[in-house]
């Protein structure tokens, strides 16, 4: 019985680790940090986009969107990320990327979005061409 | 022998996270290498974005996901199939993915994706449902 109730749990919890993206914002002097962690996908790109636009409404214009805890992303994941870099680039402000690897650089380099956002090796790098 | 994994699901972009976790069980099944993985799981979600956006304009429907996922097979392949009208997905034109962020239209960039992460693609109509067909090859 207690044993059913661990797989169901352990089930549960992958299953929430699959579903999960999660967003950390820390407000530098030079932009504002958004952290983007698990996943940007067709499920999860619509709040990425609602919580970005609530900061560019705020009065927020420079962002660097951290990378390093994405595990994945696809064509919806990419399709937040170019709304809201119109946005941004509307009311002159800027966004840079940092920390992009693995699967999800490779998302990047197929789509020649790598072409189109600078991205930077790390958030300090980012921070200091934001200025 | 053979292992053939199959699995139903409602056409909602809410069951995206079901299919994911049902389609990794049998990529580890097959021992597909991560990188593999990864675009199979990109090439999954536009395929079954599209569905959920095209196949049923006016009710709900199905798709199955059937997976030929044997370990000591040369091959991973997966076919994708609904009961929508008929529509070849891979009859979308590339994007052209040289153009400025400003100009950009990415409307064909999730077919895209389906064409570069599998080895191989194709679609078929086969008992008035619409089959896509990935293949991925074993690269170890």
């Amino acid at each position: 019985m207690r044993n059913v109730a661990l797989t169901r749990l352990s089930h549960f919890i992958k299953f929430l680790t699959i579903t999960y993206m999660t967003i950390e914002i820390k407000k530098e002097s030079a932009a504002l940090v958004v952290k983007v962690a698990g996943r940007l996908d067709a499920v999860t790109a619509p709040e990425y986009e609602k919580k970005v636009n609530e900061l560019i409404a705020d009065g927020e214009i420079n962002f660097v969107v951290d990378f390093e805890q994405l595990e994945y992303i696809s064509s919806a994941g990419l399709r937040a990320l170019l709304a809201t870099a119109k946005r941004i680039k509307g009311k002159s402000g800027k966004i840079l990327l940092a920390n992009i690897k693995g699967g999800v650089k490779e998302v990047f380099d197929i789509s020649g979005f790598g072409t189109i956002f600078p991205m930077h090796d790390s958030v300090a790098s980012a921070l200091s061409a934001s200025v | 022998m053979a292992h053939k994994f199959e699995k139903i699901f409602a056409a909602n972009i809410d069951k995206l996270a079901e299919i994911t976790e049902f389609v990794e069980e049998c990529a580890d099944h097959f021992g597909l290498e991560a990188k593999q993985k990864f675009g199979l799981l990109v090439a999954l979600e536009e395929a079954f974005v599209n569905i959920c956006s095209y196949a049923y304009p006016n009710h709900d429907g199905m798709v199955e996901f059937a997976c030929d996922a044997d370990a000591d097979a040369d091959s991973f392949v997966m076919e994708i199939s609904d009961s929508g009208s008929p529509f070849n997905v891979l009859s979308l034109p590339d994007p052209d993915i040289s153009m400025d962020i400003e100009d950009r239209d990415i409307g064909g960039l999730g077919v895209y994706f389906i064409r570069r992460m599998t080895d191989k693609v194709s679609y078929r109509r086969k008992n008035d449902q619409n089959v896509l067909k990935l293949v991925l090859n074993r690269t170890s």
